[in-house]
C-alpha cells in the first residue's frame, strides 16, 4: 500500500481523481435533475471526432480539445433538432444514429491519423498518465463549475423548473442553458483523460443519482454528489491498484455500489417507517 | 382583502389586443386577426377546439412569441404601452404538467420565484420581498404546506401554489393554460371561487377552457377562436350566438 502512496504517478492519479470525481458529482445534481444523462451519454461519445480532428489539425491543447469539442456537440444538437422536424422519427432516435455516425466516424480518423496508440486512452481512459496541466486544469473547471452553480444558481433551477415561466419572469433563458451546457462540455472533457469517454457518463450522473434518492434539499444535492463523486473516484483508483483493474471501470463499479447502498438504506427506512 | 388595482383607473389598467396576427415559421397561419379590450376585474374565457389559438393567443400574451416580429402582426398594450415594458405585471400559469418534478423545490421556493422580476439573480430577498412570499402564501391558505415539496401535492394545491408565485410576483393580469384539467371535482369548484375572488381583487384573470358547461359560473366575459376572431362578450351573450354555437359545437 505504501508503494502506491511513495509512486508520484499515483500521487498524481489521485489528486486528479479527487478533483475530477468531485466537479463530475457536483454537475452531475444538475444532470439529474435536468433528466438529461441519455442525451449527455450520446453526447460524450459524439466528441469523440471533434477532438481527434481538432487535435489532428492544432495538435493537443486544452483548448483545441474543447473548441473540436463544443463544435461537434452543437453541430449535433442542433443537426438532431433540424433532422426531428424534417422526418417522422423522433429526437431520441436522430441521436443514437448521430452519435454512432460520429463514435464510429471518431474511431476511424484515429486510426487514420496513426493515432491508434491514443485511442485506447480516448476510448477508456488513463489516469496514470495525468499530467501537472491535467491537474491544473481538471482544477480549474472545478471550480469553474462550483463559481457558476452558486452565482446562477437562482437562474438555473428556474429554468430547470419551468422553462417557460422562467421566461416570462426575466431570467435569460437561452444564455443559462448555453452557458451550463459548455460548462458540462468542459467537464465531460476533463473526464475523458480519467476515464475515457464510454465511462465518462457514470462518473456525471452516478452521484447525482445517488444522492437524490436521499435528499430534497437542492444545496445538500449539489455538495454531497461533490463528495460522493471524490470520494468514489478515489477509492476506485485505490481499489484498481489493489486488485489489478483498469482505473475507469473501478471507479464507475464503485459509484454503483454506492448507489445500490443508497437504494437498500431508503427501502430499509421505508420498511421500518 | 386589499385590491389589487385601483378601480378609478381601470381604464388605464386595460389589456388591448389590436389586429394581432401570428404565423408559424412554414406559412401556418395560427390566429389573424384578433381584436378585442379587456379590463381588470374580469374573467376571460378562451374558447375554442384543439389547434384554434388559444395557446398561441397565450404565449403571446405572456411575451414567450415575439410580436410585431417575421410574419406576426399586429399590437398587445397593456395600460398603454407595449406589453414587453411591463413583464412582471403578466403572470403565466402553465398546464400542470409542464414542470420538472425531479426538480427538489418546495411551495416556498415556488412561491419566491415570483420575485425574481425584483430581486434578478444575485440579490438576496429582503425583508420586503419575504413579507411579500408570506402573504401571498397566507391568501391561497398555503402556510402549512411552506416547507413541503411541491411534488407531494395534489394538483389543486399546486394550482394555488402557481396562483400564490403571481401574487407574489404582484401581476395584475393572471394567464392560466387549461388550469381545471388533472383536478378532481372539489379541486375544481374551490378554482373556479378561487378565480372569482382573484377578479373580485381587481385582477384580470385570463384562462383557457375547454368544458363548456362550466364556463357561465366561471367567467364572465369569452372570447371564441377558431383561428380567427369568431365572438367576444359578455359570456351570457356571446354563448347564444349561432356562429359560436356552430364552433364550438353546441346542440340545442
Amino acid at each position: 500500500m505504501m508503494e502506491f502512496f511513495d509512486s508520484q504517478l499515483y500521487q498524481r492519479a489521485l489528486v486528479g481523481a479527487l478533483l475530477i470525481g468531485f466537479s463530475n458529482g457536483f454537475v452531475s445534481a444538475y444532470v439529474v435533475m435536468n433528466r438529461s444523462p441519455l442525451k449527455l451519454s450520446a453526447l460524450s461519445h459524439s466528441l469523440l471526432p471533434g477532438i481527434v480532428l481538432a487535435v489532428w489539425l492544432v495538435g493537443l491543447t486544452a483548448w483545441s480539445a474543447f473548441i473540436g469539442a463544443v463544435s461537434v456537440a452543437l453541430l449535433m444538437g442542433l443537426s438532431s433538432v433540424w433532422l426531428a422536424k424534417k422526418t417522422p422519427l423522433d429526437q431520441d432516435t436522430v441521436l443514437a444514429v448521430l452519435y454512432t455516425g460520429c463514435f464510429a466516424g471518431g474511431l476511424a480518423m484515429l486510426n487514420r491519423l496513426q493515432l491508434q496508440q491514443e485511442l485506447e486512452g480516448w476510448l477508456f481512459g488513463n489516469i496514470l498518465s495525468l499530467s501537472n496541466a491535467d491537474l491544473w486544469l481538471s482544477f480549474s473547471v472545478g471550480v469553474l463549475a462550483v463559481v457558476v452553480f452558486s452565482l446562477f444558481r437562482r437562474s438555473i433551477l428556474m429554468v430547470l423548473f419551468e422553462s417557460e415561466v422562467a421566461k416570462t419572469l426575466g431570467v435569460p433563458v437561452n444564455l443559462v442553458r448555453y452557458g451550463v451546457f459548455a460548462l458540462l462540455i468542459m467537464v465531460l472533457m476533463t473526464t475523458f483523460q480519467a476515464v475515457g469517454c464510454i465511462l465518462a457518463i457514470g462518473l456525471i450522473v452516478m452521484p447525482g443519482a445517488t444522492v437524490r434518492q436521499l435528499t430534497h434539499s437542492v444545496t445538500a444535492l449539489f455538495c454531497w454528489s461533490g463528495i460522493i463523486g471524490a470520494i468514489g473516484a478515489s477509492l476506485g483508483l485505490l481499489v484498481s491498484y489493489w486488485v489489478d483493474l483498469p482505473a475507469g471501470a473501478s471507479i464507475v463499479l464503485v459509484q454503483i455500489i454506492f448507489f445500490i447502498i443508497a437504494f437498500i438504506y431508503k427501502i430499509l427506512i421505508r420498511y421500518k417507517a | 382583502m386589499k385590491d389589487c388595482c385601483n378601480h378609478n383607473h381601470s381604464g388605464e389598467h386595460e389589456l388591448v389586443v389590436q389586429k394581432l396576427s401570428v404565423t408559424y415559421p412554414g406559412g401556418v397561419k395560427a390566429i389573424s386577426d384578433l381584436s378585442f379590450s379587456v379590463t381588470c376585474g374580469h374573467r376571460l374565457a378562451l374558447l375554442g377546439a384543439n389547434g384554434a389559438g388559444k395557446s398561441t393567443l397565450i404565449k403571446a400574451l405572456v411575451g414567450l412569441l415575439p410580436i410585431n416580429k417575421g410574419l406576426n402582426q399586429g399590437e398587445v398594450l397593456w395600460r398603454g404601452e407595449p406589453l414587453t415594458k411591463s413583464t412582471q405585471e403578466i403572470a403565466y400559469l402553465p398546464q400542470l404538467d409542464k414542470h420538472q418534478t425531479t426538480v427538489p423545490f418546495t411551495v416556498k421556493e415556488v412561491v419566491a420565484m415570483g420575485r425574481y422580476p425584483y430581486v434578478g439573480n444575485t440579490r438576496n430577498y429582503s425583508q420586503h420581498d419575504h413579507e411579500e412570499i408570506e402573504q401571498a402564501l397566507e391568501l391561497m391558505n398555503l402556510q402549512d404546506l411552506a416547507k413541503r415539496q411541491i411534488n407531494e401535492l395534489s394538483g389543486g394545491q399546486v394550482q394555488r401554489a402557481f396562483i400564490a408565485r403571481a401574487i407574489a410576483q404582484k401581476a395584475h393580469v393572471l394567464i392560466l393554460d387549461e388550469p381545471l384539467n388533472g383536478l378532481d371535482v372539489e379541486s375544481r369548484r374551490q378554482l373556479i371561487e378561487l378565480m372569482h375572488t382573484l377578479s373580485y381583487r381587481g385582477h384580470l384573470v385570463i384562462s383557457s377552457h375547454h368544458d363548456l358547461r362550466t364556463v357561465h359560473e366561471t367567467f364572465d366575459k369569452a372570447l371564441v377562436l377558431d383561428k380567427e376572431q369568431v365572438a367576444f362578450g359578455d359570456v351570457a351573450e356571446v354563448m347564444q350566438l349561432e356562429a359560436v354555437k356552430e364552433s364550438l359545437g353546441i346542440i340545442d
